[in-house]
């Protein structure tokens, strides 16, 4: 028995009509065509699949479309603007914060939905906020960086809006 | 990884809930789906019928009781929980929940569903044991009251039964004379407890340790109170002393992670170090 669900994803609404056993990764990568969604280990444990439900990181292989229908999700590809690159992606660039790239997406919706809560956050809490994100190449330090990085651009790009 | 085939309904409100788990032997509810869904992925649960209680707002939030105790609404997430002054003042909801799952894990999963899952290594248990937590539970036809000390009856095996929500679970009111805190050695790949051990301490009549109260997980068949610690205590032997019946009369579980000897002892440490840190918080 097919579902019809709306969700509005990076600032758009999209309809689709699904299985109710079907994924938000699967609605998201499959239907929408939106592959920088990835999937690491389709057991909730890597976080790679990470998107934003309704403004909080969530694993979308471990939700149900149907459980998404009417809600705001965000994907990597909802990050960058007409004025260039999201400061996190920016800083990951940077600092090195990548180098295969697959756990990226994910890192970066996590780290955003940190950065929109606590905009100073320390090194520990920054760690703390990753744990649920794997990769397997850098070794986090460079990942680390790169997120305090972009909360300080973030915070010195927010006084300088407020003073323009 | 893709569940069996299901139909889905999203309820509208509590009774219409109760009303189709009621009207459906093969429906289920899902709140976060944190532990439900990895087991449909893995075809280890296969519901006929999901009925989706996770948007029912009456279910969510923490309030204060007219007599000074605190519930907690089922479908309240760990985050939420994280972030509630009420809870604040609980010493061992402080030292717990940050370390439950990761962030995305805490933003989904309910303290409802912790609870009926029955995870015989899930930290939410042992913490509401030393609490003394009532669940309340409802069907289509009644309400009824379960003592956190009767609900766990074997691993992934709870006193609720078919057809029955978990509406709240309810707290005794924070005291300023009671210290609690909650010391667990984690698995580090999985993050789930080797042991973690809950404990709430305070003065009854006179007696500075004339309350105590002992809720371990992750070492027996399901997550249990540590009576012999307690009454050891009550008893007048040290924490040091007392820590050592940790496991009095349980079958310690022993598996890759942790044989029976280790978890025994390791049992042991932290029942010693949540003793002594609930301590310390009395002042
Ligand atoms: C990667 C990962 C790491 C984790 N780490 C930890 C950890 O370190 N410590 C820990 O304790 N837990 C851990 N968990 C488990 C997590 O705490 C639980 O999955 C979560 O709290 C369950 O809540 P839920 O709302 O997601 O339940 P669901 O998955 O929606 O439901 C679980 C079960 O409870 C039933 N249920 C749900 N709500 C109710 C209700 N109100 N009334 C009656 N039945 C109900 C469902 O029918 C189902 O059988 C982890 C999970 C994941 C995926
Ligand atoms: S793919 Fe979702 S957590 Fe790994
Ligand atoms: S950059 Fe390769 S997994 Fe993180």
């Amino acid at each position: 028995m097919a579902a019809h669900l709306s969700v509005t994803v990076n600032g758009t609404v999209r309809e689709a009509d699904v299985e109710p056993r079907r994924l938000l990764v699967q609605l998201i990568r499959e239907d929408f065509d939106l592959t920088g969604t990835h999937v690491g280990c389709d057991t909730s444990q890597c976080g790679a699949c990470t998107v934003h439900v309704d403004g909080k990181a969530v694993k979308s292989c471990t939700m149900l479309a149907v459980q998404a229908d009417g809600s705001d999700v965000t994907t990597i590809e909802g990050m960058a603007s007409a004025e260039g690159l999201h400061p996190l992606q920016t800083a990951f660039w940077e600092h090195h914060g990548l180098q295969c790239g697959f756990c990226t997406p994910g890192m970066i919706m996590t780290a955003a939905a940190l950065l929109a809560s606590n905009p100073d956050p320390t090194d520990d809490e920054i760690r703390h906020a990753i744990a649920g994100n794997f990769c397997r190449c850098t070794g986090y330090q460079n990942i680390v960086i790169a997120i305090r990085a972009a909360a300080a651009a973030m915070r010195a790009g927010s006084t300088a809006g407020a003073a323009s | 990884m893709i569940p069996a085939a299901f139909d889905y309904v999203r309820a509208t409100s509590l009774d219409d809930a109760l009303a189709r788990l009621a009207a459906d032997d093969g429906a289920k509810v899902i709140a976060g789906g944190q532990s439900i869904l990895p087991l449909m992925k893995l075809r280890l649960a296969r519901p006929e019928t999901l009925v989706d209680i996770g948007r029912l707002t009456e279910l969510q939030g923490v309030r204060r009781l007219p007599d000074g105790r605190v519930a907690v609404g089922a479908l309240t997430t760990y985050a939420a929980m994280i972030a509630d002054p009420i809870l604040g003042h609980y010493g061992l909801l402080r030292d717990a929940l940050p370390n439950i799952g990761d962030t995305q894990v805490r933003n989904r999963g309910t303290i409802g569903g912790a609870i009926a899952h029955a995870d015989p290594a899930s930290d939410m248990p042992a913490i509401l044991l030393a609490l003394d937590a009532e669940v309340v539970a409802r069907s289509a036809t009644a309400e009824r009251t379960i003592p956190i000390t009767s609900f766990f009856e074997g691993a992934f095996d709870s006193a609720l039964r078919p057809g029955e929500i978990i509406t709240e679970i309810r707290l005794p009111g924070g005291r300023d004379d009671v210290g609690s805190a909650y010391s667990a050695i984690e698995q580090p790949a999985s993050g789930y407890s080797i042991a973690g051990v809950a404990a709430v301490i305070g003065a009854r009549s006179g007696d500075r340790w004339g309350l105590c109260a002992v809720g371990v997980t992750g070492v027996g068949e399901h997550p249990y109170r540590a009576t012999a610690v307690e009454q050891a205590i009550r008893g007048g032997a040290s924490v040091a002393d007392a820590a050592t019946h940790a496991t009095d009369g349980i079958t310690v579980a022993s598996d890759i992670h942790a044989d029976r000897e280790y978890r025994t002892h390791v049992a042991a440490v932290q029942v010693r170090r949540a003793l002594e840190a609930a301590a310390a918080r009395l002042g």
